[in-house]
C-alpha cells in the first residue's frame, strides 16, 4: 500500500509538473478546484506566478491559506462568473473536469476569465478502466481513481478521445495535449490515435479561444 | 467623501476644536488636526483633537512591519496588557504577544481608540472649548471613514509609509475595509474578520433598540449627564445586554447555560435572576457601564449603521476595490449571524469581480459573532499561515523595488 501511495503521489508530481511548465513565469493564474493547493504552491513558488485559488471544501481552503496561498472558498460552478473577463492568463482546471455539471459551460468560463485554459484529467478511455468494466465487470478503482462509484465526487466518464471531439464542437484550439501513461511517462501529441486513447492514463491539454 | 478629496480645511477656524477631559489612562496621546482640521463625512471640521493609541514591538529601521488593528464596537487600544480599568487581559491578548499568532517580536503593532470612543480618543464626553462644558450630543456625527481618517494621520505621524496590514474583527472589519478602499497604496494586506461591507437592517435594528434603552434611562438627560454627576447606567446596560446576545449563538448559549438556574434549587416565581443565562447578561451590563461612555456607545453604533462600503461608490462595491493592489484575507464563523458568512461572500464576490488578491475562510465554530475574540485554532492556523505567506511575499516586492 505504501509502495502504491508513493507512485501515486509521484504520478500526481509528474502532472503538476507538466502543468507547471506550461504556464508562463510570472503569469496571473488561476487554480479552480484547487484541493489542498499543493499545485498553486508549486506555481507560485517554482513558476512566481500571481497565483489564486477556489475551492469548494472547507479543509482544502484552510489548508491552502494556512500555506500562504489566496484562496477562496467557493463554488466553481457558480462563482466564476464574478471575475472579470481576461482577468488571468491561465485558467487551470486540474484533476477537476469529471466532477463538474455543466461541463461546456465551465470550458467557456475558464476561457472567459483566462486567456488560455490549462486543463487536465483521467482518461476513462485507458486499457486498465476498460478492462475492470470488461473482465471484472466493476466500475474502476485506481491510484488515479481512489474512490468507489458510490463515493467519488466524479459524475462525468469520458475519454481522451471524447474530450477531443468536445473542443471540436466547441471550436476551441488544443493548443499543446501531453499524455501521461502508467509509468509516468509524459508525450506530446498533435492527433489522438486510437492508442493514444487506450495507453493514456492522464492527460492535460494548454486550450485557446480557437 | 472620494479618496482623493482633500481633508484639509479652507477655514481652519471654523473646525471644532475637543479638549480632552484629564484621564490616567496610560498610552500614547497624539494632537491632530491643529493645522489641518479633518473634514468629516457630515461636512463638519474637526480640529484640534486628540487620539489616544498603545503600541507593541519594535518599529523596525525600513518601518516595514507595522500592523494596524482595528478594534471593535466596545473595545479599545489596550489590545494586549491589562485593562487599565477593568483589570483583565487585553481584548486580543491571545492573538497579539510575544510568540502570539501577531508575533510582537517581529511586528510592530498599533491600535488607536477610534475617533468617539472614551478611552482617550476625542469623543462626546471631552470638552467642548466653545460652552466650557463636555459636548454630550453636540460632538459630531462621525463615521467609519472619519474613523479611519484619523488613524491614518497617526500613521503618517509614525512615519510609516505603508502598513503591513489592516487587520480587524466586526466594527474593526469596516476600517479594515474602508482603509483598503480608501488608501489602497498605504496597506500590504487587509484581514476584515466576521465583518461586512455594510451594515444589515437587521443590525442598525439592534443598535436602535440599544440607543433607546440609553435615551430611556432618566439619567441619561439628552446626553449632558456628565456635569450632573449622573450616568444612564441602567440604559447602557440594558443597550449592552441586548447587544451581547446577538455576539453569542443559540447552540453557544444553550452549551453554557441551558436552562441552569442560577445559586438556586427552584424557580422562584418571581422576576430575580432565576436562571444562569440572566445572571450572566446582568453581570455583563453591570461591569461594561464601569468602563464605557453611554454617548460614545450612541456615537459609534450610529457609525456603524452608516457604513456602507457600495453607498460611497454609487452602488458598486467592486469600484470600491478597483485595481486593489492590496492582499485581502476575510474570515467567517459559521454561527456568526450578526455578520454572517454571506457578508463575507459579498465581498469576496466584489473582490474578484475586480480580480483582487483575497482569500476567504469560513471557521466551522458554534461561538456566534464573539468567536473572533476566542480561542479557535483553526482561525489562529489561517492567520497565522496568511500573515507568514504575505509576508514572504511583502519581503519579494521590497527586495524587488530595492534591486
Amino acid at each position: 500500500m505504501n509502495r502504491q501511495e508513493t507512485t501515486a503521489t509521484a504520478r500526481i508530481r509528474v502532472d503538476q509538473k507538466l502543468i507547471a511548465d506550461m504556464v508562463t513565469p510570472g503569469s496571473r493564474l488561476i487554480d479552480v478546484g484547487c484541493g489542498d493547493g499543493l499545485l498553486l504552491d508549486l506555481l507560485v513558488r517554482e513558476r512566481q506566478v500571481d497565483g489564486r485559488g477556489i475551492e469548494l471544501s472547507q479543509e482544502g481552503v484552510n489548508t491552502c491559506v494556512a500555506r500562504g496561498l489566496a484562496v477562496v472558498q467557493g463554488d466553481a460552478e457558480t462563482d466564476l462568473h464574478n471575475y472579470p473577463d481576461d482577468a488571468f492568463d491561465f485558467a487551470i482546471l486540474s484533476q477537476t473536469l469529471p466532477a463538474i455539471f455543466d461541463v461546456k459551460g465551465m470550458l467557456r468560463e475558464l476561457l472567459r476569465i483566462g486567456r488560455c485554459a490549462v486543463v487536465s484529467f483521467p482518461n476513462f478511455g485507458y486499457w486498465r478502466v476498460r478492462t475492470d468494466l470488461l473482465f471484472r465487470g466493476r466500475s474502476p478503482v485506481s491510484d488515479n481513481l481512489p474512490n468507489a462509484w458510490y463515493e467519488s465526487p466524479n459524475i462525468r466518464f469520458f475519454t481522451l478521445t471524447d474530450f477531443m471531439d468536445l473542443l471540436a464542437e466547441l471550436d476551441l484550439n488544443a493548443q499543446q495535449i501531453i499524455t501521461i501513461d502508467r509509468q509516468g511517462g509524459a508525450r506530446s501529441h498533435k492527433e489522438i490515435g486510437h492508442w493514444t486513447n487506450l495507453l493514456t492514463e492522464q492527460a492535460i491539454f494548454l486550450i485557446g479561444r480557437g | 467623501m472620494t479618496k482623493h478629496e482633500p481633508d484639509g480645511a479652507q477655514n481652519a477656524g471654523d473646525a471644532i476644536a475637543v479638549e480632552p477631559v484629564v484621564t490616567d489612562l496610560p498610552g500614547h496621546r497624539l494632537v491632530l488636526g491643529e493645522i489641518d482640521p479633518l473634514r468629516l463625512a457630515s461636512g463638519q471640521m474637526l480640529g484640534p483633537f486628540t487620539v489616544a493609541y498603545q503600541t507593541y514591538g519594535t518599529l523596525n529601521e525600513d518601518k516595514s512591519n507595522a500592523i494596524l488593528v482595528c478594534h471593535a464596537l466596545t473595545g479599545d487600544q489596550y489590545v494586549a496588557e491589562t485593562h487599565p480599568v477593568t483589570g483583565k487581559d487585553g481584548w486580543w491578548g491571545s492573538i497579539v504577544g510575544a510568540g502570539r499568532t501577531i508575533d510582537t517580536d517581529t511586528y510592530f503593532v498599533i491600535c488607536i481608540n477610534v475617533l468617539g470612543g472614551c478611552m482617550g480618543t476625542a469623543g462626546p464626553k471631552d470638552i467642548d472649548p466653545r460652552t466650557g462644558a463636555p459636548f454630550g450630543l453636540n460632538f459630531p456625527v462621525i463615521t467609519i471613514g472619519d474613523m479611519v481618517a484619523a488613524q491614518k494621520r497617526v500613521i503618517e505621524h509614525l512615519g510609516i509609509v505603508k502598513l503591513f496590514a489592516v487587520i480587524g474583527g466586526s466594527m474593526g472589519a469596516m476600517q479594515a475595509l474602508e482603509w483598503a478602499s480608501r488608501y489602497p497604496e498605504m496597506l500590504f494586506c487587509a484581514i476584515p474578520i466576521a465583518g461586512a461591507a455594510r451594515h444589515s437592517a437587521q443590525n442598525i435594528a439592534f443598535h436602535e433598540v440599544g440607543r433607546q434603552a440609553i435615551m430611556a434611562d432618566p439619567n441619561w438627560c439628552g446626553g449632558a449627564y456628565y456635569d450632573r454627576d449622573l450616568n444612564p447606567e441602567r440604559g447602557l446596560a440594558v443597550a449592552r445586554m441586548a447587544a451581547h446576545i446577538t455576539y453569542l449563538s443559540d447552540s453557544a448559549l444553550h452549551r453554557k447555560f441551558g436552562r441552569n438556574l442560577q445559586d438556586r434549587q427552584k424557580i422562584t416565581f418571581g422576576f430575580d435572576a432565576d436562571f444562569q443565562i440572566e445572571s450572566y447578561l446582568r453581570h455583563q451590563g453591570r461591569s461594561f457601564v464601569e468602563r464605557f461612555d453611554a454617548n460614545s456607545y450612541l456615537y459609534i453604533t450610529r457609525a456603524m449603521d452608516y457604513f456602507d462600503l457600495a453607498a460611497e461608490h454609487n452602488g458598486q462595491l467592486p469600484a470600491a476595490f478597483e485595481g486593489s493592489p492590496v492582499r485581502f484575507c476575510l474570515v467567517s464563523f459559521t454561527s456568526d449571524w450578526l455578520f454572517p458568512t454571506a457578508e463575507s461572500r459579498q465581498i469576496v464576490h466584489a473582490l474578484n469581480a475586480v480580480a483582487a488578491s483575497v482569500s476567504f475562510v469560513e471557521i466551522e465554530t458554534d461561538s456566534g459573532h464573539d468567536a473572533f475574540l476566542l480561542e479557535e485554532p483553526e482561525f489562529f492556523r489561517i492567520l497565522s499561515g496568511f500573515l507568514r505567506g504575505a509576508a514572504d511575499q511583502y519581503a519579494q516586492t521590497m527586495t524587488g523595488t530595492n534591486a
